[in-house]
């Protein structure tokens, strides 16, 4: 019997499971799992929660981030549409303000300082 | 080669085939170092780059650590398609092949059953992340335009945030109740199971909080299962993400190291 999960994995074309492997999923299994042997060689390996904050200012660089398979901002409306509504909003209050604060100078001079 | 260190990737059963990998960290050949009954996958690398003090800058360039990782992540899929494997973690390396036989010697009984434990067993990731619902999207759509928006804008503007809140609030409590149920049924199909911390949605790609994010050890029965019931929990209150088979990475672990 052959292990059923990896030999579906070798049916597979290899570029399909580079890509669908995401960086973090990788960088999750080889840095924070795994057998740890203390080896000739002493490092320190970063925790992933450095790594978390690397990864984050990377995210600077658009490209890099979509190479690496990052890419919520695309779908994420509050960044796209959203973003319109929330012009149009400020302008619209800024109308208010306006409206209101002649209104007042209209009256008189303001509450008392 | 005297020049040389030697790249640890993994331990297998030594009568286990040569692993088919295309080439390791630093594209340098894979090979292995046989003790017993045990093989270490290995990598013969530069004595400088792979030193303490290079190495350890290089682990904080993240260029060269997604390739290193993706490149020893790579060896051991390979190695794990010929039997069972302990995958060591990124970055272990040693003087020469002679330390390495060393550490299969004597650690030869641990390694033995870090293998037995994962013979005939792949890893599979369940990641559960909060589904955004139907009416989120539509009410999202129908606030801004809707009655007396232009003559309160800020009080509209304010209770349509509450009201947002509110909802993710409710919608994050249920995914996370749904998330510990699934995790039940997996663990039921599952020979061994690790939880782990929910990664950042910046790391994750997704940016519905995670709820669930573990790994199942399965024998091929259970992995047919547990792919089955996570295809059919797709259209739940769960947005859900399996990832695998992995090499047993979480479960390979020496007692008491």
């Amino acid at each position: 019997m052959t292990s059923g999960g990896l030999s579906t994995n070798r049916a597979r074309p290899p570029e399909h499971r580079q890509e669908s492997t995401n960086l973090a999923d990788i960088l999750e299994r080889v840095l924070d799992k795994g057998i740890v042997i203390a080896g000739d060689i002493r490092v320190n390996l970063l925790d992933i929660e450095l790594l978390t904050i690397k990864i984050r200012l990377l995210i600077a660089s658009v490209d890099k981030a979509r190479e690496i398979g990052i890419d919520w901002w695309e779908h994420d409306p509050t960044l796209s549409i959203g973003q319109r509504d929330l012009a149009e909003e400020n302008k619209a209050l800024r109308q208010r303000i306006a409206a209101l604060e002649s209104g007042r100078n209209g009256n008189e001079g303001g509450a008392d300082g | 080669m005297a020049d040389a260190l030697v790249y640890l990737y993994a331990v297998t059963d030594a009568d286990a085939a040569e692993p088919a990998a295309p080439g390791g960290v630093d594209d340098a050949p894979v090979r292995r170092v046989v003790a017993g009954a045990l093989a270490a996958v290995v990598s013969s690398v530069d004595a400088v780059r792979f030193g303490e003090e290079a190495l350890q800058r290089s682990l904080e360039d993240l260029q060269w650590l997604e390739r290193a990782a993706r490149a020893h992540h790579e060896v051991v899929a390979a190695a794990a398609e010929s039997g069972p494997v302990a995958p060591v973690r990124l970055a272990t390396v040693y003087h020469d092949d002679q330390s390495v036989r060393a550490l299969l010697h004597e650690r030869a009984a641990d390694f033995r059953a870090a293998l037995d434990r994962v013979r005939g067993r792949v890893e599979w990731g369940v990641k559960a992340f909060a589904a955004p619902t139907a009416d989120d999207t539509a009410d999202a759509g129908a606030a801004p335009g809707s009655g007396d928006g232009s003559a309160r804008p800020g009080t509209s503007y304010l209770l349509r945030r509450r009201a947002e809140r509110d909802r993710a609030g409710t919608r994050l409590e249920a995914a996370t109740a749904a998330a510990e149920a699934l995790h039940r049924e997996l663990t039921d199909l599952a020979v061994a199971n690790r939880r782990y911390e929910p990664q950042d949605p910046r790391l994750s790609g997704h940016r519905e909080p995670m709820v669930l994010n573990a790994a199942y050890l399965v024998d091929e029965v259970g992995g047919d299962a547990l792919r089955e019931l996570v295809a059919t929990r797709a259209d739940g209150p769960l947005q859900l993400e399996l990832t695998g088979p992995w090499a047993p990475y979480s479960f390979a672990a020496l007692e008491d190291s």
